[in-house]
């Protein structure tokens, strides 16, 4: 007897058998990079309340011009139109997005979230149609290699901020001593989350070692993979750690700024 | 624990097509569901077409959709479910029904008859035998524990949704690749099959794969990734070419 094989129909948006909570975490997702995207782009726009005391915002790290005193620079320079708007983090803010943009941890996450490209594992899709990242656009996403080489540079600079977060200026003598307050604090922790997130990612781990078959005979390459594996395995746990740790230094440094939140010092 | 419980399974008809039936029996503790499916099958319906073989996990045959999680009958034990509701048992939906829960998965093996077999580089000693360094083959080794289940092809949604099993081979098949390509002895170069032939970039890193693997394999981390990597240096870095040009 012949036996002809039978497909089952593809399911609809959101159809599925499964009886566990999978909306959850696309929803999470969903709302936790949404609430991120709309705090960040608000924080960049307001170009006020980014520097309180030694501490200088992460948004706007580096400063390259500006009106504070981390400014590199001094303050915008007359060739940029007037017209068009400025804030010191705009100049910096699309380097890092993009990172965690083209970052594969966030790209399946989103494209779940978002997309709905699964919406969950074993539900049913929005569409038929599907490219994924074979072609363009998404084809782009291959830039993640570029932008990750960025990252690693503003892990030097946003580490040299922790640096200058520990020298504070006695209002009435002009004095600078060392000190360590709060604020020094969610820096530095926000830079040692920004650096295993960065130095976890699966772009470092393919360039220091993973290109290798035989990374035992590169001895250098060896350590540093087992080092970028290690943190690799906790990529999304860093990748949101270091997503709040970011946000929560601006808040704090904004609201410090604003004289609503003081920055208690530990010494 | 004696209870009853009733249990959903997809049918296939002769005519075409298929439908759940719902199976009432007693179940009793320490059950899995590939248990519950022969007690059905022993007491209710002869012909109830179903794959099994170890019962242990480790031969792959009896994956199917179970409350519509990929899964291994023979290891998803009934304490794990809620008996309350009746629970779903159906083919794996990548691949077409043969007869109620057995499924077609002969394309898997076309696909594995493409795929570059292992080419060893010339041999280290004189009595023709290699050296290699336990950590470079540990890379490799998590790859050969892959049952083949076809779990992880199952659940990716590129098969399951799209279809595209012309176009793309699916995560096993990565893992495959993985495990020649990145071996610390192989000298073939798959890359460009890898890109072109077996469309890696279909894969939206979705973890789907990684999620539902019985034997706890990081398909996409350890394996998708590092060769999407190694096809972006190759073909979409103009850096990387340009240190190759001149290394």
């Amino acid at each position: 007897m012949e036996v002809i094989p039978v497909r089952l129909e593809s399911r609809g948006f959101g159809e599925t058998e499964r009886r566990d909570m999978w909306w959850s975490t696309p929803l999470v997702v969903l709302i936790g990079l949404s609430l991120f995207v709309v705090y960040a782009t608000w924080a960049a726009f307001q170009n006020a309340h980014y520097t309180y005391g030694p501490y200088l915002s992460p948004f706007y790290a580096p400063e390259i011009f500006g009106d504070s005193p981390h400014a590199w620079f001094g303050p915008k320079p007359g060739w940029i139109p007037a017209w068009v708007p400025f804030s010191p983090a705009l100049l910096i803010l699309p380097f890092p997005g993009l990172f965690r943009f083209t970052c594969y941890y966030y790209r399946g996450a989103y494209y779940k979230a978002f997309w709905g490209d699964p919406p969950a594992c074993a539900v049913g899709e929005p569409r038929n149609a599907y490219r994924g990242e074979q072609s363009f656009p998404l084809i782009l996403q291959n830039v993640h290699r570029y932008f990750m080489w960025i990252a690693v540079g503003f892990l030097f600079l946003l580490s040299y901020d922790v640096w200058l977060a520990i020298w504070f200026t006695d209002p009435t003598t002009g004095a600078t001593q060392l000190g360590v307050g709060l604020g020094t604090i969610l820096l530095a922790v926000n830079v040692v989350l920004l650096s295993c997130y960065t130095l976890g990612c699966h772009v470092m781990r393919h360039i220091v070692g993973g290109v290798h078959d035989e990374v035992s005979k590169h001895p250098l390459c060896d350590r540093a993979y087992a080092c970028s594996t290690a943190l690799n395995y906790k990529h999304q746990l860093f990748a949101w750690g270091s997503l709040f740790s970011v946000a929560f230094a601006d808040i704090y440094i904004r609201l410090c700024s604003m004289g609503i939140w003081t920055d208690p010092r530990v010494f | 624990m004696n209870s009853d419980a009733t249990f959903k399974i997809w049918r296939t008809h002769p005519e075409g097509g298929g439908t759940y039936q719902d199976f009432h029996t007693q179940v009793s503790e320490g059950m899995v569901v590939l248990d519950v499916v022969h007690r059905i099958q022993a007491e209710q319906a002869p012909d109830l077409a179903v794959r099994w073989n170890c019962k242990a996990g480790k031969c792959g045959s009896c994956s199917a959709e179970i409350n519509g999680n990929p899964r291994l009958m023979c290891m998803t034990r009934l304490d794990e479910l809620n008996l309350w509701e009746p629970v779903t048992v159906e083919p794996m939906r990548a691949f077409p029904s043969i007869k109620d829960l057995v499924t077609d998965v002969s394309w898997n093996y076309r696909v594995k008859t493409q795929i570059q077999k292992f080419q060893p580089r010339h041999a280290d000693a004189p009595d023709g035998t290699w050296r290699m360094a336990q950590r470079d083959v540990d890379r490799v080794q998590e790859f050969r524990k892959c049952i083949e289940c076809f779990l992880c092809q199952d659940v990716c949604h590129v098969l399951r949704d799209h279809h595209k099993h012309e176009e793309f081979i699916g995560p096993r098949f990565f893992v495959y690749n993985a495990a020649l390509e990145m071996h610390p002895l192989d000298t073939a170069d798959r890359l460009p099959a890898l890109k072109d032939d077996n469309g890696i970039g279909f894969c939206n890193i979705t973890k789907c794969c990684t999620k539902v693997c019985p034997e706890h394999i990081h398909i996409t981390d350890n394996a998708i990734i590092p060769l999407k990597e190694r096809v972006v240096s190759r073909y979409y870095d103009p850096v990387s070419r340009l240190l190759r040009m001149f290394g």
